[in-house]
């Protein structure tokens, strides 16, 4: 238990690395809230699954922290890429299609 | 007072304190009372009779395939961050969606949030728009199927 | 078990330093604001660490409550961009 425990932190630290260099490589800010949502969710589950399993007096709270994080991380990133697009950033010069021309009207 | 707000603050105080501690119960019972009361007319949360078929449908079936998505997503973009020439070909599109309320719609949201490439924008009534890393196809159908096909349909037995 | 200590903070310690690096460059304000909400995702889980690290639950408490209000400013904060054409 204790020994699957540490491998899901090092696994979890493993996804931070990797958001915090997908924030700094993408090139525009939709693709760097993809890389940065995802790999951090994912690391913040591993981690504190993993303390929870190591010390199980933790679980119980440990697990209403993933559920929380669950919630809310998606949803944070989603306001904030919808606000960058009523803004007017503009995505990268590679960018296909854009079937959300103008946002919704207020 | 709403019954079943009172129950989920309590089974909320609960977990944050503690299970066995007399002197907590006590407070937290008192605490969720009054939020109950107070607070009626803001909460909408209901439980009926299919509720526990719900949780277990919930926990056995829409969070295994929704592990398995994320951490197929996660390897997704640790190859797409790590490759040097960084494979992007992104695109804003939008799907219809079948779902009606709103509960089953923030968790449609968020499941695409989580899987691979995709990004919710927005929700306005019954379409969903999404940022795409890699735009495959513009058809309807296949768009559909490709997105969130099979968290709809896990999704409307949950929660509908 | 130290070598997991060691593994965690070095590895963690580049992901918030590149996230750093982006709060410093970002050309826009979203940019900034993206790599904000990245690192105190980061910095929950690192939290939630600590709590093993120093063999004390009160970290666990205080993880929740960061977590809480990182989200509330990442929401505030998107919708004052937002209005700010």
């Amino acid at each position: 238990m204790i020994t699957v425990g540490y491998f899901l932190i090092a696994f979890g630290a493993f996804f931070y690395f990797l958001g915090g260099l997908g924030i700094l490589r993408m090139p525009d800010v939709y693709n760097r809230l993809q890389a940065g949502t995802k790999a951090t969710t994912l690391g913040s589950f591993s981690v504190i699954l993993g303390v929870g399993l190591v010390n199980l007096d933790y679980l119980p709270k440990a697990l209403v922290i993933i559920a929380f994080i669950a919630l809310t991380n998606p949803v944070g990133s989603s306001v904030l890429a919808r606000a960058s697009y009523l803004k007017g950033i503009k995505p990268t010069d590679k960018t296909k299609v854009d079937e959300y021309k103008g946002g919704d009207e207020k | 007072m709403n019954f079943s707000v009172f129950l989920v603050s309590y089974f909320t105080w609960m977990i944050l304190t503690s299970f066995t501690d007399v002197k907590e119960l006590i407070v937290g019972f008192f605490v969720s009372l009054v939020i109950s009361i107070v607070m009626k007319k803001y909460y909408r949360i209901k439980f009926d009779v299919k509720f526990p078929i719900r949780v277990i449908k919930f926990v056995f079936v829409y969070l295994p395939v929704f592990i398995w998505e994320m951490i197929k997503a996660n390897f997704d973009v640790a190859f797409r961050v790590l490759s040097p020439s960084l494979p992007i070909n992104p695109g804003f599109v939008k799907i219809k969606t079948n779902l009606k309320k709103d509960s089953s719609k923030l968790a449609l949201a968020n499941s695409i949030t989580l899987t691979p490439g995709t990004l919710t924008l927005d929700v306005k009534e019954d379409t969903l728009f999404i940022h795409w890393i890699s735009v495959k196809t513009l058809d309807e159908e296949e768009k559909k199927k490709k997105i969130g096909g099979i968290f709809e349909k896990i999704l409307k037995g949950v929660f509908e | 078990m130290s070598v997991v200590n060691y593994i965690y903070f070095i590895l963690v310690g580049f992901g918030v330093l590149f996230s750093f690096l982006r709060i410093l460059l970002g050309p826009t304000s979203a940019d900034r604001v993206a790599a904000l909400d990245t690192l105190n995702v980061v910095l929950t889980g690192t939290i939630v660490f600590l709590a093993l690290v120093f063999n004390n639950g009160l970290y666990l408490d205080i993880a929740l409550v960061y977590g809480l209000l990182s989200f509330i400013e990442t929401v505030v904060i998107s919708r004052f961009l937002e209005g700010k054409k």
